[in-house]
């Protein structure tokens, strides 16, 4: 076990610096490249996404010469695109009490303890200068009748800080992205290479210095040199078959950069979200996200009875349960994600689920339709109250929608250091991919932050610093033994996974691995059911790889092939998880476990324990990986009990 | 339910593609119709056949990365819903359906029912942009937008870029596209100043792809986003004038 360097900026004792300065301060004491130098710089991009996205346009308007890789026919199809519900920033336009110190103060906590403050802090510090270039992209934010810009409460914050464009907000930020960066296309500054499944790292002398990926309409293998390496290619949840997250969203790249060196922080930190529309049979092929902005004017409740099946309308008030806001009265319907979601987890295992299979429970929006007005609450929710009605063939305003939490968003990732560059020199991760800034939980409308905040505002300068000393450094060419070693570790894999001729679908895999990390691994976990998920997954494992049905060719358009890389991935990174899972015996924010609860069953932190981030590196194929250590300390937000009461 | 398709299978961009018949057995009515697909291809596959080759991804109706022709019609019969977000419960048991890729000469065929639909982001990197580089910007509340122009504006830029107007058009026009990014655009304050170059220069790259525009308003009704054809009118009034302005000042 190693301790990890964090690499924020120290004064001449060797103590942080004041964290309101930290990272003005350090803008200035970092190098910078000559902008005549800058295009003598190659940088390569995987994923375009809010992160990737941003992080490639501004590389290009910066001079450097990027290269920009995406698996989809467009950078536009990012899962980026999903998000519903908005941004958050600290501008305090409601002037409501929110500040930058605020905003960091209330994502440190959110997430229970388990992230880095100088980086919470620069978080927080940029979500302004997110807002100003998003509407300056002409990103068409929600506007009051008098012009300005809107904002709502969101997700458990008590102060509204949330930017939004309709139920669309993701779409729009992600839009102005890609608008950027196909502006830098049509200026020469970035190549997209799209249908490009990036499928390994080539490391040199320990340094990122490019990719292999396979196309996918024509199945070629190719190698793609660069100075720097900047990973952007999201989160894991997938993981567990059934998400919220798009049907191509997958581990592989961030897994083959952990396979080549890059340290794996906090796996087991999964954010199950409170308000996906309940599974309906099991064939299901992903789950749908409704906004948790449905939660400002929803409010969720079960029979207060086990068995009682009458119709919703039919069950008087006072022989429903509004749980959340019965047990959390000062935060209500608007506790925090992990705890809305654990909370319906356990009046569901009570049996008191709603829904034709009782998976759910009750979003109810009859009392704001009284209080406000059939109109304006068909204003602010009406895309999803038909995307609802589409999927269910229920009419949300006429019966109370059937929410139930699913896998969301993944906290764990790369790790990385301040200057979000992970173990590995020269290889950066940015978005959700990495592990940086959310803990153990993150909060609702900060994700399109982070990935924004580390592509337009951190990443441009970070790398900068790291490219300013290696001008003129030579290339080391796409014959190199590195290179070829790479792209025959791939060709060798696929020809593999082509070869085994099985009797399974891969998607057979995928739902057994699901199942394994759902039941052991989600939303509650304990000693017995990890230990028992260590051994299923490495089972599962071994029958993939003599069992699994791969058919069609490599040369051509292949999607089977396609998953099945993933799904391998996957299945290496489940144990991985779990492993983390085990070893983490205590409960932080979305990772809960059932030895460590408070009397009233809140998730208990260990602090004198496990103040610390998790990071796993590699040892070898069938080897179980070792645990490193970076310390947390809090000097800014002294560490509490969460309370939502 | 059980169902009979007659799906379009084309091994390659340059093979002659022909229809092959399936049979959907024991489809329940809450499956969506990419997982009635996804079902298809299940059986395919183990019994050792290529599966069908769709787009998707978010199935969420958003991402604009789903898209056939279903019964002749893009994106199949209910309105305003992406072939992702359609559910079973829209068919009946015994339904013969026939399920194509986009037809458009802009929109070559990759594979089975996957097109090529690159010609959208050339139409992008034609001006689809606000000229401004990151950190230039000032506070966003210092550019004030009404309410209705900004809803407006709104309702253009939620073209998820899914091609289906395309598909729709008897002459495989991209009008409704190319106006919607123009229309968010140019209604909004920040985008004015490069009004008319982006508008004589997108329309530009869109005519090299694609056919002409004879005011069928098909596309309005095949958009699962039910984009308004009002923008292309807004568009051909802002080429008119841009064609003008562009010619007087070179």
């Amino acid at each position: 076990m190693s301790v990890l360097d964090p690499k924020v900026p120290l004064d001449d004792d060797g103590n942080e610096v004041a964290i309101q300065t930290m990272w003005e301060d350090h803008k200035f004491d970092m190098n910078l490249v000559n902008p005549a130098n800058k295009r003598k710089f190659s940088v390569i991009v995987v994923g375009t996404g809010l992160a990737g996205a941003s992080a490639a346009a501004t590389m290009g308007e910066l001079g450097y010469d990027v290269d920009a890789f995406t698996f989809h026919d467009s950078p536009r199809r990012a899962h980026s695109i999903a998000a519903q519900g908005g941004i958050n920033a600290a501008k305090n336009y409601r002037g409501d009490g929110d500040s930058i110190f605020r905003l960091f103060y209330d994502t440190v906590k959110g997430g229970d303890f388990r992230s880095r403050e100088a980086n919470v802090y620069r978080l927080a510090q940029v979500s302004n200068d997110i807002i100003d270039q998003a509407a300056a992209q002409g990103v068409p934010f929600a506007r009051e009748y008098g012009g300005m810009l809107a904002n709502r409460s969101f997700g458990g914050a008590q102060v509204s800080r949330t930017f939004y464009a309709r139920g669309q907000t993701g779409q729009q930020l992600l839009l102005g992205a890609y608008q950027a960066l196909e502006r830098q296309v049509a200026a020469g500054k970035v190549r997209t290479h799209t249908h490009k499944e990036m499928l390994d790292i080539v490391v040199v002398d320990g340094r990122a210095r490019g990719i292999i990926c396979r196309d996918l309409v024509t199945g070629e293998i190719t190698r793609h040199e660069a100075n720097a390496v900047v990973l952007a290619t999201g989160g894991y949840s997938n993981a567990f078959y059934l998400s919220t997250n798009a049907m191509a969203c997958n581990v592989t790249a961030i897994w083959r950069a952990h396979r080549r060196g890059a340290f794996f922080a906090n796996p087991c930190y999964t954010q199950i979200h409170p308000t996906a529309i309940p599974a309906s049979d099991e064939f299901q092929s992903k789950l749908t996200l409704m906004s948790e902005s449905l939660r400002n004017d929803g409010r969720i409740w079960v029979p207060k009875e086990v068995g009682d099946d009458r119709a919703p309308r039919d069950i008087p008030e006072d022989e429903r349960d509004y749980y959340l806001e019965r047990k959390y009265p000062s935060f209500g319907n608007l506790v925090p994600r992990d705890v809305a979601s654990r909370n319906a987890k356990i009046v569901v295992d009570e049996g008191r689920g709603v829904g034709p299979l009782k998976n759910g429970v009750y979003l109810d929006f009859a009392d704001a339709i009284e209080r406000l007005g059939f109109d304006v609450v068909w204003d602010r929710y009406s895309n999803l109250f038909e995307m609802y009605e589409r999927i269910t063939g229920e009419d949300p305003t006429k019966r109370p929608m059937r929410i139930f939490p699913a896998p969301h968003y993944t906290m764990g990732g790369l790790w990385v250091d301040y200057h979000l560059m992970t173990t590995v020199d020269g290889l950066f991760a940015i978005g959700e991919c990495n592990f940086s800034d959310h803990g153990a939980n993150r909060l609702g409308a900060s994700a399109l932050m982070q990935g924004l905040a580390d592509g337009y505002f951190v990443l441009p300068y970070t790398i900068g610093n790291f490219l300013a000393d290696k001008l003129n450094e030579g290339e080391v060419g796409l014959d190199h033994d590195a290179f070829a070693a790479a792209e025959e570790d791939v060709t060798a894999r696929t020809k593999k996974l082509l070869a085994i001729d099985g009797t399974r679908t891969v998607d057979h895999f995928h739902r057994e691995l699901g199942k394994i990390l759902w039941d052991y691994c989600g939303m509650a976990r304990n000693e017995d059911g990890l230990a028992k998920a260590l051994g299923e997954i490495p089972a599962l494992r071994e029958e993939f790889w003599t069992d699994v049905k791969v058919p069609g060719s490599g040369a051509t358009l292949n999607s089977s092939l396609e998953k099945a890389g993933r799904v391998a991935d996957f299945l290496e990174l489940g144990e991985l998880m779990v492993r983390d899972a085990l070893d983490r015996n205590e409960s932080a924010g979305g990772h809960f476990r059932e030895e460590s609860q408070t009397d009233e069953g809140e998730a208990k932190r260990d602090d004198e324990n496990f103040s610390y981030v998790s990071a796993w590196s590699w040892q070898g194929q069938g080897e179980a990986q070792e645990l490193h250590k970076e310390p947390l300390a809090f000097r800014y937000v002294p560490p509490s009990q969460r309370s939502y009461k | 339910m059980n169902l009979t398709l007659q799906v379009w299978r084309q091994a390659g961009p340059d093979v002659p593609g022909s229809f092959a018949t399936y049979e959907a057995t024991d489809i329940s009515s809450d499956a969506s119709f990419l997982e009635m697909l996804d079902l298809v291809n299940e059986e395919l596959v183990l019994d050792g056949d290529e599966p069908i080759e769709f787009s998707h991804d978010c199935r969420e109706g958003i991402c604009g990365s789903c898209g056939v022709m279903i019964n002749g019609v893009p994106h199949g019969p209910q309105r305003g819903t992406a072939t992702c977000q359609l559910h079973m419960r829209t068919f009946h048991d015994g339904d013969e359906i026939v399920i194509e890729p986009w037809r458009a000469s802009g929109f070559p065929i990759i594979k089975d029912l996957v097109v090529d639909r690159s010609p959208f982001d050339e139409i992008i990197q034609a001006g689809g942009y606000v000229t401004v580089d990151t950190g230039q910007a000032q506070d966003a509340n210092l550019t004030q937008i009404p309410k209705e122009t900004a809803d407006l504006a709104m309702d253009a830029a939620a073209c998820i870029g899914c091609g289906a107007c395309v598909a729709a058009c008897p002459n495989g026009a991209a009008q409704l596209f190319t106006s919607a990014k123009l229309a968010h655009l140019n209604l909004l304050p920040q985008g004015d100043a490069e009004r008319y170059e982006r508008t004589e220069s997108m329309v530009g790259v869109m005519e090299s792809y694609f056919g002409s525009c004879t005011n069928m308003g098909e596309c309005e009704t095949a958009c699962p986003k039910e984009i308004s054809i009002d923008f292309i009118a807004m568009m051909n009034k802002d080429y008119a004038k841009a064609k003008f302005r562009n010619r007087r000042s070179t």
